[in-house]
This record gives C-alpha cells, structure tokens and sequence, in this order.
C-alpha cells in the first residue's frame, strides 16, 4: 500500500502560471524599477575613474576602522582593477547593494512585527526556513518567469535567499532588550511606538546591525546563481570561467567576490559598533 | 485619606484564567485552580494606602508581591478585582487613558534598575517629563534638582554603565521623583544592593519621604527592611495577604505561624521600643529649686551635667556642673539663665535601633518624653548596651569574660546610684 499521490508540484505550477497571466503588470513595474536603480546605481559607481572611488572608499575605511582597514581596501579594490575585473565588480556590487537594502527595508518591519506578536513569530519562522533552505535554482525559474532574464531575477532570488537573517536578527535583538527596561518605559506611560524608537531599536541596533551584515553576506553568495539569468557581474565572470574551464578567469572573478565580501562585512560591522548601545558599552568598560 | 486602593483584587496566569477566576468566587481551593493549569499569583487582596504613607508589601519570592504591584498601575490587567488611585477605577481603563494615569500619577522605580544604558544620566532622570510632553530645557532643569536631591551631582553627563549599582538606584529614584506624580511602586528597589549600599538608601528614602511626603509602595522580601521603613506592612504568602499591620504590631502579635516563623528572626532593636527600656531620671533638678539645690543633686549622682524639669515634670532642658557651680559661687538664686535648652527628647515609641547614634554624640542619657513634654525616663549609654546585650543574649552563646566585663560593670554602677537616690 502506498500514499495516494498528492500533486504539489502541479499546484505550485498553476499557482506561477495564474500568477504569470494575471499579474504581469506588477511584476513589470516591479522589474523594471528594481532593473532601472540596478543599472543607475551601476552606472553611477561606474562614472568616476576606478582609481578615484578606490582612494575615496580608502578614505571611509580610514575613517570608519583605521589604517589597516584602509590599506586593504587600497590593495583589494586595487587588485580587483588590475586583474580587470573592475566593471564586472561595479556591477555586483550594485546589484548586491540593491537586494540587500529591498531586503533590508522588507526584513526590519517583520521582525519587529514577528517580536510583537507570537502567533505572527510561528507562522513567519518555517517561512524563512523555506526561504533559507529551498535551493535557490527551485524559485530561480519562476522568478525568470515573472520577470525574464536579466538582473531582476537576480535581485529576486537573492533577496528571497538573504531576507531570512535580517528577519531572524531584528526578532532576536528586539526580544533580547532587558523586559524591565521595556517596562520602565511602560511604567511612565510612554505610548508603543515611543517604546520601539526610543528604547528597544536603539538597544536592539548590534544584533539588527548583525543581521544587515548576514544580509549583505548572503546576498554576495548569491552573485554567482544570479549570474545564471544573466545578473551579468562577476556572476557571469566566474560562469564563464567553469564553462570555457578557464581556470585563470573563475579564479580571479572569485577571488573579486571575496576582496568585495570582506569589505562589506568591516564596512557594516563597524557601523553596528558606532551604533548607540555599543558606544555606551564601550564608555561603561572604561569607567 | 486613602489615595490607593486595591479591592478583592486576583491575578491568574494561565489559559484557563478566567475559568480559575469563577471557580475561585465559587469557594474552590487553590489546589484545585493549579489542577486546570492556572497559576494564581495573587488571590483576593485588598488593602489601602493613604496620602504619605510608605506601605511595604513583604513576601518571599514567589509569594505574588511583584504581580501585584504590577495591577497597581495597570502594567497587568487583574483577572479579578479593582485598583482605584484617587478614587478611579483603573482595572476598566485601557491604552491612551491608562497612560495618562501612568504619567499623571504613579511612576515606578525598578529592582534592577531598568535605565536606559544607552542615554546619559540626566536623559534618564528626565524620561518621566520627557514622556509627558515636558519642553526639552524644562525637564533637564526638573530633571538636574532631583538627581541634586539624590546626591549625583556632577554626574548628570555619565553613562548608567559607568555608575555603581548603588548610584544607579539613585538615578532611578530620581526618574521616579522627577515625574512628580503622587504615589511612587518601589519593586525591590534595594533587593540587588548589597548591605551596606542598601542601608544608605533606606536613609536616603526616609529623608525624602520626610520632605516630599510621597504614597509609596514598596516591595521587598527583607523583613528588616519592611520593619526599618514601612509605616504598614502586609505580609503575603502564596498570593494571599496573610496580614496588615505596623511593625510592632506584626512583631507581638502575628497573625499566623507562618508570619510568627518569619518575624523570628528579626532585627529586635528595630521593634523594640525606648519606652520599653527607659530608666528612671536620677538626675535631675527642678527649675524653681536653684543653683545650689542643683549643684547637691549633680554632685550626689556623680555627674557633671542634670535635665531640668518645671513642678509638673515637663522637660526644660539641661544645666552642667560647671556653669551652675560659678552662679552659686556668684550668689545667683535662680536657675533659669542657666538652662541649655537645645536637648533633643525622642518619643517612647521610638525604635532602640535609632537610640544609638543619639546615645553616643551626647553625654548625657537621651530622655523620652511623651507628647505634653514630660520627662517620663531616661536611657543611659550603659543600658542601652546593656539593652542590646540582653537583645543578643537570646540568640547568642554567653560572651567571654573579657567582653562582657563593661556591660555588667555599668550595671553595677547603676545599682549604687539608685541607692544614693533611695
């Protein structure tokens, strides 16, 4: 005796071709606003010479960590011009911003959301299991359905990928504020919404901010599978590498991933440890 | 006047609550209410606390006492019951109209602190006003008075990570006082304060409760710290208010064995009152007897300074040896250009415990004196060590010979004197 046969699949067919007849006016507005931004924001990073936003990003780095931060962002992102690899890095890095702000903005109001209520927390939580763990290939296709090949997809199937930490992290961070202190506020009668501004974002920003990193993180592993509906970038740089089996051009386009990763990790870590709480934290070790 | 009140009021956690709640009006026991999953945290409590009062709220952990608290300025709704501050009923009141009591009201100071580590000292001492709308410049006015008051001057720009857990209490109070509301829940405010620190800011809160005359609720599970400030005390257990009374009043009369067992252990010199060991004035004069009668009394009694009495034993004041023996050797007559009166008499109901410090700046015995003024007795430094040591006695091992020589030679002394006066 076996189970009758239960046809999910299908279902999941039908659900993306309805949504395909019926929706593609939105599925066009979305795509061609989040094409237009990728490709200005390309385009903009593109429009000085490489050398000048090198030496200006230098400058942040110097100002944000030190000069050790600095001098590696000078040699990383000069390596990256020489191997040639410049554009193709502009171009992730554009596509890789993009997703992670679009994840960013949608990530931070669940997890809020999903800190406040707990019955919204149980049904949010297999949803990003889903979403983390669901091989990427598997909503890749529908995504190329809705909105064609290009970087839209891209954006698509990175963001479903790198949403998840950002919710998780605000959830965390925000039910890991001390309850008296939440409850000092609700003692003098503050409303909610001066609670979640006042006391528990700021106290909750190192972990939020930790999420925004595992988002920016997870958006880069993704440059490569975004590559595969032609998110152009480094993406098809290192594609190109594995299908001419030109190990020299893959080695180089990963190696341009990974000087891109270690930037954004320092670069969004040290902004969670300018944030208030950690500063105080800081003050406190001093004293 | 009875500024807060709490009428039959019962909170059960739990999914079934309400269901608990009916079985409970209907007579059934509180193992019975457990057995349905429902946790009852406290059962039909009712008590009131006027303007000015400190009213301690004493229990172990678990007993309920920081539920109930908590349904007094509605941060829990009671499952069953009222709360009426000023006469309204705050259990019915929801969102914006409870925040208003809040702010108006009532403000809270915390067993572990609960500032904000991220803002300064004087932003969180200003929190209160800030939430009421209070202008910017205002409140850090307001806000910089109370934490004066509370002695953090100076430290208004510091973080709360960079204050010791003591101060930090203080910066508490002084958000609570800041708000300026009436009544004030003090939630274990000194629980996590270790002794001494926690002594410090008893006295602190008996000095600003003499000026600011607040209501206050206080939660503690320390009996001698219930006994050292609360002007009423309720003892809970298990969600029940087992008894309501004064310190003395739980002491010699307790309502049950568990209260009995509880107050066994008492600080004794805290309950026991001067009334209780008080002696009888030896030396002392009265005003219309003049310098000489005075000098024979002083020289008699052996000492160098006697309490001035009127014909009807009111206390006048002190005279000493020296300046009454230049009056006679003056031929002055009367006595009454010679009377210090700057004594400082305490009342017979006063604690022994608060007798010491007295005791030791001044040479002469304190007097207890009642409300008209009369002198009714004297407590000697002697006896009231001699006082302590009796207290101790009962709970300690006799002392080695060595130290307990002082006390029994004070005693002996005494004896001699009554005799002189005999």
């Amino acid at each position: 005796m076996s189970m009758p046969r239960i046809n999910v699949g299908t279902w999941f067919e039908n659900l993306v071709n309805w949504l395909t007849d019926n929706l593609s006016w939105l599925f066009d507005a979305i795509g061609s606003a989040v094409e237009g931004t990728v490709n200005g924001l390309a385009d903009l990073l593109l429009w000085p010479p490489a050398l000048g936003l090198i030496a200006a990003l230098a400058v942040a780095a110097l100002w944000l960590r030190g000069w050790r931060f600095a001098l590696f962002t000078l040699l990383g992102l000069a390596l990256i011009d020489s191997m040639r690899q410049w554009e193709p890095a502009m171009e992730t890095l554009a596509l890789v911003l993009v997703a992670s702000v679009i994840s960013v903005v949608l990530a931070i109001p669940l997890g809020i959301a999903a800190a406040r209520s707990d019955s919204l927390s149980r049904v949010l939580r297999p949803a990003l299991d889903l979403m983390q763990t669901m091989p990427a290939f598997v909503y890749l296709i529908p995504a190329v359905f809705f909105f064609s090949i290009g970087p839209v997809p891209g954006v698509v199937a990175t963001v479903v990928f790198a949403l998840p930490p950002g919710v998780r992290l605000t959830e965390l961070g925000i039910r890991g504020v001390d309850r008296e202190v939440v409850e000092a506020g609700e003692a003098f009668g503050s409303p909610p919404r001066r609670i979640l501004t006042r006391i528990q974002l700021p106290l909750a920003m190192p972990t939020v901010m930790a999420g925004v990193n595992q988002v920016i993180m997870l958006a880069l592993s993704m440059v490569v599978i975004a590559g595969m509906v032609g998110a152009g970038g480094l993406g098809n740089v290192v594609l190109d590498g594995i299908q001419r089996l030109e190990i020299a051009t893959g080695f180089e386009g990963g190696l341009a991933v990974v000087i891109l990763a270690i930037f954004l990790d320092r670069i969004t870590s040290s902004l969670g440890d300018r944030s208030a709480v950690a500063r105080a934290e800081k003050a406190s070790a001093r004293a | 006047m009875s500024r807060l009140r709490a009428q039959n009021v019962t909170k059960l956690f739990g999914r079934k609550a309400d269901e608990g709640a009916r079985r409970l009006a209907g007579g059934a026991a509180l193992d019975e209410i457990r057995k349905l999953g429902v946790t009852p945290a406290v059962v039909d409590a009712s008590f009131e606390v006027n303007e000015g009062e400190i009213f301690v709220v004493m229990g172990l952990s678990g007993s309920g006492k920081s539920t109930l608290i908590r349904m007094l300025n509605g941060l829990l709704p009671p499952t069953s019951g009222h709360v009426e501050i000023d006469g309204v009923d705050i259990s019915g009141l929801r969102g914006n109209e409870l925040r208003a009591v809040r702010q108006a009201k009532v403000s809270m100071v915390f067993q572990h602190f609960a500032l904000f580590p991220h803002c300064s000292v004087l932003t969180n001492a200003a929190y209160g006003l800030e939430v009421q709308g209070v202008p910017k410049a205002e409140r850090e006015k307001k806000a910089k008075e109370f934490l004066r008051l509370v002695g953090l001057d100076g430290w208004e720009d510091r973080l709360p990570g960079q204050l010791s857990g003591g101060m930090r209490q203080r910066v508490g109070l002084a958000r609570a006082l800041a708000a300026e509301t009436d009544i004030l829940l003090m939630d274990e405010a000194f629980s996590a304060l270790d002794p001494l620190i926690r002594r410090e800011m008893q006295d602190l809160l008996i000095d600003l409760q003499a000026d600011l005359g607040k209501t206050i609720v206080f939660i503690t599970h320390d009996l001698n710290e219930a006994m050292r400030i609360g002007d009423n005390i309720a003892v809970m257990r298990e969600g029940r208010i087992v008894q309501i009374g004064t310190a003395e009043q739980i002491l010699t009369d307790p309502a049950n064995d568990y209260v009995a067992q509880f107050v066994a252990d008492v600080d004794r010199t805290r309950v026991l009152t001067a009334a209780s060991v008080m002696e009888r004035p030896l030396a002392t004069v009265v005003s219309t007897g003049g310098p000489r009668t005075a000098l024979r009394t002083m020289r008699e009694n052996q000492t160098s300074a006697a309490f001035v009495v009127c014909r009807d034993r009111k206390l006048l004041g002190t005279v000493n040896a020296q300046a009454v023996a230049d009056a006679v050797s003056n031929n002055e007559t009367e006595l009454d250009g010679l009377i210090d009166e700057d004594v400082d008499p305490v009342a017979p109901d006063t604690a022994v415990a608060d007798l010491f410090a007295q005791s030791a700046e001044s040479p002469l015995p304190v007097p207890v004196t009642d409300e008209s003024g009369t002198l009714l007795g004297v407590i000697p430094r002697v006896t009231l060590l001699a006082a302590l040591g009796a207290i101790n006695g009962h709970a300690r091992e006799p002392e080695p010979p060595g130290e307990g020589g002082a006390p029994a030679d004070g005693q002996q002394r005494r004896e001699e004197a009554t005799g002189v006066d005999a």
